[in-house]
């Protein structure tokens, strides 16, 4: 074993100086292999983190949410509804939700408008001719707390609120154009009657009990639309590993090209190398030897270029927000929340990234570098 | 469902490595048919030159095989969130009816890829290449698990469909698809316990044994391949009750979930080490007949069996520390 080690170490080391003999070339595999896991990880990384955010954002989220539909459309609730569910057991707690969006001509953007329940909010209930706003409409609109807002409602009469707070920053993937206000004002401004909902929120304890009371809601609620919070998870989940699969994708024709590269580069050996290799077996390396320092070779050019890759895309990730790939995968909105990802890095992604940087460019290089082991020293000497 | 990063890297190194085996098997073919270590035509100097990129070739492909296994178990298991009623790698396999065959395949082209590299590193360490043509003609027999593991592969991923919502009405359509195989197909977990520690300790008593006398090189095989089947079916009959502390939960793969501290690694890979070395021991047994490799054969049968007979008791130890710090007490004396 330990001279096995020590012959391993020895090639390590010939191996690095013979790379450091031909340092522009190398450099060169070096920097498009670094690329390419750069690339790839970017969009691992991003869309990782982003998936982590959104089941983040959820947790929080009611288990299940009723909506009525009308004709196929998501309607109203009317009065009567959260009596006519009445006790459902294994239901914690339920109540009517108000919200919907607002066109803001001023900013061209939506807002969505909110009447928060009692107890669900830091902020308590909004005093009435009050409003909170997200972090991204304060921005737009150059609003602080105290400042006077008006909004022409959709009946066409004009409202003017003081903003009383700014939602913190923190929140802001969920609360960008976020707005909230009293009960009272929300059913003026949208001119909705006492007693009716847009939908309708369910808390639930046990996770196993959430497809039981869906079941029992729908019987009980012919016309309601269930959505379960595990599968609006289910979907974000599907959603971007689709988005990150499609990208990948896009991306394989530059593995394909790197794959190319490397090929090439490997097979190019110029006429230095093959002396180097012709007196390396004149001198009594087997071909077995040669293909064990080449084995070397490509081990540390990856290892390089997959760490330098890998904290490069992780540097622009977390500290550049993915500028490069942003617009594809995070999806876009006028008002769109400014927010800083959470690094999450887990050894799975890293194995997936290595089958496609490492494995491409290992299967590339194999016929090459055994064409240049082969290679009979009186030929290259003679040559 | 082929859009999924880790989906595509399987399926990007099975089709890969079934390419190269193809590509490999004409030359396979050539060198089992027309090796003569003895002549020195020009066609033997070329075919021993090509020894060495068929065997760095497939030592790479075989590689990719080992590691294969864990990314698709992996993937089954970070999957489970998409499909309902999944909640580990099982609710994922069975969301199809290819996932278990899948899965078994795969374990398969690992143990014969195993195999296949120690053989290789026998050959090398002779200096006349004496199983060029076992080598080669192994390599024909691996190559359709190897075309069916991709293909059992890919139909399993064609055919999955994620339970995303749907626009017309959300839980409604995607039913409750989950099937406990594990629960009914578990051992009482007295018969388990028995089954496992007989299995476990005959092998490695077999090992050992072997180890020191150097005797019974194909009951090593045997009881390695009977200690696999018996360590598997420990683990779904009561080693999972007590990991779990849950009389009815039979999962082999929520073991290896951050939840339960991905106790299951130190369960299965020492468990998959020791089976392969121990099958390995059976495998190159036949050729210490061969002259060149008298002194290897016996050398390296000598250290497969110590990894088998450690990997064995490691095992053990293991699952046996598992039961004993287990807070379920599901036999009582």
């Amino acid at each position: 074993m330990k001279t096995w080690i020590a012959k391993q170490k020895a090639l390590i080391d010939f191996t690095l100086s013979s790379l450091a003999r031909r340092k522009l070339k190398n450099l060169g595999l070096l920097l498009v292999y670094t690329i390419i896991v750069f690339l790839l990880a970017s969009v691992m990384l991003y869309t990782h983190a982003l998936r982590h955010e959104a089941a983040q954002v959820l947790k929080s989220s009611p288990e299940v949410i009723v909506q009525r539909l009308v004709a196929g459309r998501h309607d109203l609730i009317p009065p009567g509804y959260l009596e006519k569910l009445g006790r459902i057991r294994g239901v914690q707690s339920k109540e009517g939700r108000l919200w919907g969006y607002f066109y803001d001509n001023v900013v061209s953007a939506n807002y969505t408008l909110m009447a928060p329940s009692s107890a669900s909010h830091d902020f308590g209930q909004v005093a009435d001719g009050k409003i909170v706003i997200g972090a991204a409409v304060a921005r737009e609109r150059g609003l602080a707390p105290g400042n006077l807002i008006s909004f022409r409602s959709y009946t066409g009469k004009l409202f003017i609120f003081t903003v009383a707070a700014v939602l913190p920053h923190e929140a802001e993937l969920v609360s960008a154009d976020l707005l909230l206000l009293s009960e009272t004002d929300f059913r003026s401004f949208f001119d909705i009657p006492a007693g009716y909902y847009n939908d309708i929120a369910l808390s639930v304890a046990n996770p196993q009990e959430v497809r039981n009371i869906a079941g029992k809601i729908s019987e009980t609620l012919p016309d309601a639309r269930i959505i379960l919070r595990e599968e609006v998870l289910r979907t974000y989940e599907s959603i971007f590993n689709w988005r990150e699969g499609i990208v990948l994708v896009l991306l394989s024709g530059s593995i394909l090209a790197f794959a190319i590269f490397a090929w090439e580069k490997a097979s190019g050996l110029s006429a230095e190398e093959k002396r180097e290799i012709g007196i390396l077996k004149a001198i009594g390396w087997e071909t077995g030897d040669v293909l064990k320092m080449k084995f070397w070779e490509g081990a540390l050019v990856s290892l390089a270029a997959f760490l330098l890759g890998y904290v490069a895309a992780y540097l622009h990730v977390f500290h550049f927000s993915a500028a490069l790939f942003e617009p594809v995968l995070k999806g876009w909105s006028v008002l769109y929340p400014r927010f800083e990802l959470v690094p999450v890095v887990d050894g799975f992604q890293i194995a997936t990234l290595f089958f496609f940087t490492v494995f491409p460019y290992t299967v590339a290089t194999i016929v090459p570098i055994w064409r240049a082991a082969i290679t009979d020293p009186d030929a290259v000497m003679r040559g | 469902m082929l859009f999924q990063p880790a989906i595509i890297a399987l399926l990007l190194a099975s089709a890969v490595s079934v390419l190269l085996l193809l590509a490999a098997t004409p030359y396979a073919w050539q060198l089992v048919h027309r090796w003569d270590i003895a002549s020195g035509s020009e066609l033997q100097l070329r075919l021993e030159r090509r020894t060495y990129l068929m065997s760095t070739l497939l030592s790479f492909v075989f590689a990719t095989q080992l590691v294969a296994l864990l990314l698709f178990v992996f993937n089954a298991d970070k999957m489970a969130v998409m499909f309902v009623g999944a909640m580990c790698a099982v609710g994922t396999l069975n969301a199809n009816a290819y996932g278990f065959p899948a899965l078994l395949a795969q374990i398969a082209v690992f143990f014969m890829a195993a195999v296949w590299l120690v053989l290789n590193h026998a050959d090398s360490r002779a200096y006349d290449y004496p199983l060029v043509r076992v080598k080669y003609r192994l390599l024909m027999g691996i190559l359709p698990f190897v075309v069916l593991a991709f293909t059992l592969q890919l139909m399993y991923f064609l055919n999955l469909k994620a339970d995303i919502i749907t626009s017309c009405c959300g839980s409604l359509f995607s039913s409750d698809a989950q099937t406990l195989v594990a629960d009914a197909s578990a051992l009482p977990p007295q018969q388990g316990l028995w089954l496992f520690y007989t299995a476990l300790l005959t092998v490695i008593a077999v090992a050992v044994l072997h180890a020191r006398k150097l005797r019974a090189a194909y009951v090593v095989a045997a009881a390695s391949a009977a200690a696999f089947v018996a360590a598997l079916t420990g683990i779904l009959s009561f080693v999972s009750l007590y990991v779990y502390e849950h009389p009815h939960h039979h999962c082999p793969f929520c073991l290896l979930k951050p939840e339960y501290d991905y106790q299951g690694y130190w369960l299965y890979l020492p468990l998959f080490a020791a089976t392969a070395a121990g099958l390995s021991v059976g495998v190159i047994q036949p050729f210490a007949r061969v002259p060149s490799l008298a002194a290897v054969v016996p050398q390296m049968s000598r250290r497969l069996a110590w990894i088998a007979a450690l990997g064995f008791a490691f095992f053990a130890a293991v699952a046996t520390f598992m039961v004993a710090d287990s807070n379920l007490i599901l036999l009582k004396d």
